[in-house]
């Protein structure tokens, strides 16, 4: 199974990598800024439930809101400080979310509360789950989905594959490479409390094969008493989605409309990994993250670790500023990150990166009629055939879009990426899928 | 912080886009166009370059008056024109040719709602309709002169005047040799196009070399012609090995305007298949026609027409080669 020369799945997209800016920076703490927002929604499901007011002390590493259901995780405080506001305030999402506002205090050691560190031998899958929810972890690979759901699949699945995602296929980011690259006893000792949680006999690291450096350290690191295999990964967007990898690694399909599990295999980003292997280190929740600052608008593109809630300004700031030509700031990658207007706007669990374009990158791009050339087509990683859904989706008849199959697009931009006549495709398949869903939830 | 004042943009995702434009297709189309035109010159002076002209100067008033506005910088009209021209014989009047452009934009883009939105190749429906209207001036082909500068034909000939037959320097087509007076054309003449023909039709080498251009770029689906020649070759050959005195596969290949139809006709973005599969299913059908048409059909010639029909099926031939959608039906393996 294992293919040292790398195995790659049909379509996709080459976008040039752009990581040659921060691949070989090495991680550095920022240092902790005067203010905090942490808004209550940070992860896919329900939002946590507040457990502060204003005027409210913290200390650092405090449950400030705490999980709302099974589908949720608890948010703590990220520095020791003084609950000011509890707001709304501007959300990386672009909506406004209810955010806890806490003023850092100036002078505080910033020392965690004394706290049990859990141990690991033995533990019940159950025992796993709790320590992995109360400290709040999410996927750190973007989608910020609670990690703790992912790891109780119905028993009646058998779960056969943990697949370990290190394939950062956006590009510019280099968080989970400097991951993998600076804390590679971390990934592994994280997949072994995974795969004992999981009961799986077998972990496959994917990363891509720009990552020399990542694929070497985890082959130095990797445990002699368990099945762990390091696959590199033909270079190709978008090689890191769930489905993509699976395929890749399993060569099973996730049928539409399942989920990773239905076909044995747990996906968990290195980052999400490195995190849960911390909790049982330290003892600490999430409340910092690698974040990679970059893109050829700023002027020191770095790898930091970030306190989660620091303000988009003061990262900036400590990246030494914008350049003069600097046009738009991305959360995330290239390809599906999404435009902050705001300085206020938190990093928050699910920040994979800050990348800020220039005018070079972002010049207005003049829109064409469909020339059906048929790129779309070549480039869709799900197979979907991108020309005929923008022309429905032009036309508003997004029930017919659900017929050829739009609830299975990703929204990975490659058709955009490709589409020589600038039509906007998975713009309008994005709002195609949320006209949808409106519909669904007025019914 | 300072940059509290500063504002940007606002876009959705992706924020980076790859590096290929409709305009930057088409202009790469007129490119490589480029040394067929040049061929077509060598062969027929100074009549090539006037009827290419002609025909260009046809589709880019046409674009300019009754198209959306600065649809003239998409390229797509060059295409036409170059394309058209290349299809007529050297003599034909300057009128007729300026009249197909028209005819080509007109009829076979804007009326069905501008570039994106034809049936059928403009570039063909123009010739097709020269065709039906002139029917002897597009029939009368040149053939080498004593002098490169002599014009091929009557191709000052007044509007609404047919050609002067006397001026025309006239020769038959490989094609037309072999329907109607079963006389061959050695191979290597057909290849460098020293024959008699069309502008476009008698430079192989120069075609292919355009094409071959385009399918590097993925500007052009490699799999239609392809497609094309492995149909008509295969056809033809298995034809002539059953009847020896219809053609070879190498003859069917090089003669009439199979390359150029193969490589810059049937490949028309707008008008073929946008899936893999019906690109292959396409360019078999072209081919197919192309053997039926030149061996059993009253024309010496039938490329044109091939394109045209299979252009008509191309919804069909889409709707019925939709990809498999990922995780649905039988799973594929990886590569």
């Amino acid at each position: 199974m294992l293919n040292l020369f790398g195995v790659t799945f049909r379509h996709g997209v080459h976008p040039p990598d752009s990581k040659s800016l921060t691949e070989h920076v090495a991680v550095r703490r920022m240092p902790f800024p005067k203010r905090l927002a942490l808004p209550l929604r940070q992860h896919a499901g329900k939002p946590a439930r507040c457990l502060v007011k204003k005027g409210d002390r913290v200390e650092r590493g405090d449950k400030i809101a705490e999980a709302d259901g099974f589908v949720s995780v608890p948010i703590h405080a990220s520095a020791a400080g003084t609950v000011v506001d509890i707001d709304w305030w501007p959300h990386p999402d672009g909506s406004m979310a209810e955010t806890v506002i806490i003023d850092v205090a100036p002078f505080s050691p910033q020392v965690p509360r004394p706290r049990l560190v859990p141990d690991w031998h033995g533990l019940s899958p159950d025992g796993v789950r709790k320590a992995v929810q109360n400290a709040g972890v999410v996927g750190l690979g973007g989608a910020a989905f609670p990690t703790h759901v992912k790891l109780a699949p119905p028993p009646d699945l058998d779960i056969e594959w943990l697949l370990v995602n290190g394939a950062e296929c956006e590009p510019y980011l280099t968080t989970d490479h400097r991951t993998m690259v600076e804390y590679p006893e971390r990934v592994h000792f994280g997949t072994r409390i995974m795969m004992q949680c999981l009961g799986v006999k077998r972990a496959v690291i994917g990363v891509e094969m720009n990552k020399p450096d990542a694929i070497a350290a985890l082959e130095r690191t990797k445990p002699d008493d368990l099945d762990v295999t390091v696959q590199p990964l033909i270079v190709k967007y978008p090689q890191g989605a769930e489905k993509m990898l699976i395929h890749v690694v399993t060569g099973r399909e996730v049928p539409s409309g399942k989920l990773p599990m239905h076909v044995g295999a747990v996906v968990q980003n290195v980052g999400s990994i490195a995190t849960i292997a911390e909790i049982f280190e330290t003892g600490l929740p999430l409340i910092e993250r690698i974040v990679t600052v970059t893109g050829p608008g700023v002027v020191r593109p770095s790898n930091l670790i970030v306190p989660v809630g620091s303000p988009l300004g003061d990262v900036l700031d400590f990246c030494g500023g914008l350049t003069d030509d600097a046009a738009e700031i991305v959360f995330g990658g290239p390809m599906m990150g999404s435009s902050q207007p705001d300085m206020r706007t938190p990093l928050i669990k699910g920040t994979t990166g800050v990348v800020v374009l220039t005018d070079r990158e972002v010049k207005p791009k003049q829109t064409y009629p469909c020339i059906k050339c048929g790129h779309c087509l070549a480039a869709c990683p799900v197979f979907l055939n991108p020309s005929r859904l923008g022309l429905l989706a032009q036309a508003s008849r997004y029930e017919e879009m659900v017929d050829l199959h739009l609830n299975d697009c990703m929204l990975c931009g490659c058709c955009s990426y490709v589409c020589p006549s600038n039509i906007p495709l998975s713009q309008m398949f994005a709002l195609g899928k949320s006209a949808l869903k409106r519909k669904q939830s007025a019914a | 912080m300072a940059m509290d004042a500063r504002r940007f943009e606002l876009t959705a995702s992706p924020h980076v886009k790859g590096p290929d434009t409709t305009p930057r297709i088409m202009w790469s189309v007129v490119g490589s166009l480029a040394p067929v035109v040049a061929a077509a010159i060598y062969y027929f002076g100074p009549s090539a370059l006037l009827v290419i002209a002609a025909t260009t100067l046809g589709c880019l008033l046409t674009e300019r008056g009754l198209g959306p506005p600065r649809a003239l910088r998409d390229g797509s009209a060059v295409i036409t024109g170059m394309l058209l021209g290349l299809t007529l014989p050297a003599g034909l009047p300057l009128w007729m040719a300026f009249l197909g452009g028209f005819f080509a934009v007109a009829f076979g883009k804007l009326l069905f709602g501008g570039l994106g939105q034809n049936i059928f190749n403009p570039a063909l429906l123009g010739r097709a309709f020269l065709q039906a209207a002139f029917p002897e001036d597009l029939t009368t082909w040149s053939a080498a002169t004593e002098s490169w500068a002599q014009l091929r034909g009557d191709n000052f000939a007044l509007p609404l005047m047919s050609g002067d037959p006397v001026a025309a320097v006239t020769g038959a087509t490989p094609l037309g040799q072999m329907k109607f007076d079963q006389i061959p054309t050695e191979t290597l003449d057909l290849m460098l196009g020293s024959i008699g023909g069309s502008l476009g039709e008698t430079a192989a080498v120069a075609i292919l070399v355009g094409g071959a251009y385009l399918a590097l770029k993925n500007y052009l689906n490699w799999r239609i012609p392809v497609s094309i020649f492995v149909t008509v070759a295969l056809l033809s050959q298995v034809i002539h090995v059953m009847d020896p005195t219809k053609p070879d596969a190498l003859f069917m290949l090089f003669s009439g305007g199979l390359m150029l139809g193969a490589v810059y006709m049937a490949t028309d973005m707008v008008t073929s298949p946008t899936t893999n599969g019906g690109a292959w299913i396409f360019g078999f059908g072209i081919g197919a026609l192309v053997v039926l048409i030149r061996l059993w059909g009253g024309l010496p010639e039938g490329v044109m027409y091939a394109i045209l029909l299979m252009n008509s099926l191309v919804p069909f031939i889409n709707r019925a080669t939709q990809p498999r959608v990922f995780g649905t039906g039988k799973a594929v393996a990886h590569e």
